[in-house]
């Protein structure tokens, strides 16, 4: 099943939440929404969902208007950030849930029902905490148990709230590549909501990245991270260094200094030069446009961090470079830099 | 019988204190609990008083609730019992004292249910939901534990009395509300509206609407969302407010007084028929029937300390800590 998500505007008093978001999900799809805490992601989740709506937009949900129906008749499988189980009820009966209000006409016999849990624990594996409340679960037993709950209903689509945000990293990594291999084999359309940059790139086939109530730039993993569309986009996803620079017709300089790169279409004016860690080129002294002396050295496994005091200019910057290990840095030494790859951004006020 | 009531808005759910001739009331609060739990586990801060002192305090406290409590129910039940076992049932069956029962039940079971649900659908609107003028509405449930009950009775009065505002309009239609059974179930209704809302306020807020929105996410409907989440969620809680709601009704004498009239083995409630037979030097029959109140306090409190286990076990967050 597809979604469709058109233009919509949310107001929360004077603040918009969500500021005319666009957005479609293909078929099948596992699209990843990626954004800082407060970018509006759970909004538009709820809005989806119908557990809140929009002051304006269309929301279709495989071509057809949602916003007409509520949430009960939307059949969106909605995973909460924080679980939200019945907590009166065991496990079984949280995710038989979805299947025993249905209407009487659509209902299922009881038989039926069991069969459908167990097959739904099974899938999470977890069939053996069946009669379990869910204090009595871990955080990671919770969270599968939800999902389970949500997928009782054969929902047309699936939403996750930060699904493992309240997970430790152990947990989350292995839950990640759970979630990932359960899609290859339910292929319900999904959005996946997250703040971490890492669990978004490994999940999805194509991340949406969001900024006060914007989408950023949407595209797949390999995408936002290679061809970032803004400066937040290119801040948020990756380790970067940032410099402000001065463009001026095609050069680029840093502190009245040139720097040995072009300009690459950037309108001239107050710009930031942004280079991931890795693409800065180290060098003996007198290489490279930029100078700098290598202040602490921490290496760890095939690379080396350094922090490097850039010479020149005003003030004093400090950065941080990743280098392969082909040459140990030492504390002190002074070292060339050159931008490798890098993109140049307009700097806003 | 004086009959007086106060209030504390509870930070924490169930903090409900209210406290009536009959029956003193104060729920414990988490902060008590975890004083004690403290109490326990550094006994020697207690041990700090010279041994003579404190004595002195446990004596003072235990005299003063043996004189201020303990006494008064002895009393009570002695002097309904000074004539013999005979005399006390014979004083429970004459019919004054039957009819007195029969209304305190009746007038009890109306309130209790119909506070029930508006104490229920009050509490949902304002744990559950954003709105315009929702402070007002919390003040308003509270508005009949800061007035005087006989202000509330005088308010009955006032609207549906002869020279009342309606009294007229009643009168020709010959609608009997003051001095008959309706004025001293609005009455009751009135002054005992508060305990089931604000029981239920703090409990429903602090479960917050993620739940209902799980189950409507999930295809519920509105009633069975209610059935199967909210009310069994609430249920403790939902039975302490009726639990306190009842024994406040059965008890409530101010309000009443001023509505009922007194006439006798027609609207007279238990609590007042105490008093006028107490008026009448009739001790055995005034005190047999001031022990069934007696008791339904003692019962009361022990089903309240019951409930209020319940409560604490569904409250102590069964959240697993390692997650939050
Ligand atoms: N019910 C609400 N009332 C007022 N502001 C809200 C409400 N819900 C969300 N917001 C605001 O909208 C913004 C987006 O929130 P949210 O969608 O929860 O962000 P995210 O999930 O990306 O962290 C936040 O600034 C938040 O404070
Ligand atoms: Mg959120």
């Amino acid at each position: 099943m597809t979604i469709e998500v058109k233009n919509i505007v949310k107001k929360f008093g004077a603040f918009a939440a969500l500021d005319n978001v666009d957005l479609k999900v293909g078929k099948g799809e596992l699209l990843a929404l990626l954004g800082p805490s407060g970018s509006g992601k759970t909004t538009l989740l709820r809005i989806i969902a119908g557990l809140d709506w929009p002051d304006a937009g269309e929301v279709r949900i495989d071509g057809e208007d949602a916003l007409g129906h509520g949430a009960s008749e939307r059949h969106v499988g909605f995973v909460f950030q924080h679980y939200a189980l019945f907590r009166h009820m065991t496990v079984f009966e949280n995710v038989a849930f979805g299947l025993r209000v249905q209407p009487r006409a659509i209902r299922k016999d009881e038989a039926t029902i069991r069969a459908r849990v167990k097959e739904l624990l099974d899938l999470v594996q977890l069939d053996w905490l069946a009669n379990r409340y869910p204090s009595q679960l871990s955080g990671g037993q919770r969270q599968r148990i939800a999902l389970a709950r949500a997928l009782a209903i054969e929902p047309r689509i699936l939403l996750l709230d930060e699904p493992f945000g309240a997970l430790d990293a152990k947990v989350r990594k292995e839950l990640r590549q759970w979630l990932r291999s359960l899609h290859n084999e339910i292929h319900v359309t999904s959005i996946f909501v997250t703040h971490d940059q890492e669990e978004a790139l490994e999940v999805a086939n194509r991340v949406v990245v969001m900024d006060k109530g914007r989408i950023e730039q949407i595209g797949s993993p390999g995408d936002v991270y290679d061809n970032p569309a803004t400066a937040f986009v290119h801040g948020f996803i990756g380790e970067s260094i940032v410099l402000p620079v001065e463009v001026t017709g095609g050069s680029v300089r840093l502190g009245g200094r040139p720097l040995n790169i072009a300009a690459d279409g950037a309108a001239s004016g107050a710009s930031k030069l942004f280079v991931r860690r890795h693409d800065m080129q180290i060098g003996p002294a007198g290489t490279g446009s930029l100078e700098g002396a290598v202040r602490h050295v921490r290496s760890f496994g095939p690379i080396q961090r350094a922090e490097v005091t850039l010479s020149g200019g005003e003030g004093k910057t400090v950065i941080e470079i990743d280098a392969p290990r082909d040459r140990e840095l030492q504390a002190g030494e002074i070292i060339g830099l050159q931008p490798r790859r890098y993109r140049i951004f307009a700097a806003q006020e | 019988m004086p009959t007086q009531s106060s209030f504390v808005t509870p930070a924490t759910p169930m903090r409900a204190y209210a406290s009536t001739a009959d029956l003193a009331i104060s729920p414990p609060s988490h902060r008590e609990a975890s004083d004690r739990a403290r109490a326990v586990a550094s006994p020697k801060d207690l041990r700090t008083e010279p041994a003579p002192v404190r004595f002195v305090i446990i004596a003072l406290a235990v005299t003063f609730l043996t004189v201020f409590v303990v006494l008064p129910l002895v009393v009570v039940f002695a002097s309904a019992f000074s004539k013999g076992i005979s005399a006390y049932f014979s004083a429970l069956a004459e019919p004054e004292a039957l009819s007195a029962i029969r209304l305190t039940l009746l007038v009890a079971a109306i309130s209790v249910a119909l506070n029930l649900v508006f104490g229920v659908i009050a509490a949902w609107a304002i744990a559950k939901f954003e709105f315009r003028g929702k402070t007002f509405l919390i003040t308003l449930i509270d508005l009949p534990f800061s007035v005087s009950p006989v202000i509330s009775g005088l308010v009955f009065v006032l609207l549906f009395g002869a020279q009342g505002y309606w009294g007229t309009w009643l009168q020709a239609n010959n609608i009997h509300i003051l001095f008959a059974v309706p004025g001293i179930t609005l009455a009751t209704i009135f002054v005992t509206f508060p305990f089931v809302a604000r029981s239920l306020i703090p409990l429903m807020q602090e479960q917050g609407t993620q739940e209902e929105e799980a189950a409507i996410s999930l295809g519920a409907s509105g009633l069975q969302t209610f059935f199967r989440v909210t009310l069994p969620n609430i249920k403790w809680g939902l039975l302490y407010g009726v639990l306190l709601c009842n024994a406040r009704a059965m008890g409530e004498f101010g309000a009443v007084s001023v509505v009922s009239g007194h006439i006798r083995g027609e609207t007279n409630t238990m609590p007042l028929l105490v008093e006028i037979l107490y008026n009448e030097y009739q001790f055995v029959a005034s005190f047999a029937i001031a022990s069934l109140l007696a008791m339904l306090a003692l019962i009361t409190l022990v089903v309240k300390t019951v409930l209020e286990q319940r409560l604490d076990e569904g409250q102590t967050p069964r959240d697993d800590p390692r997650d939050h």
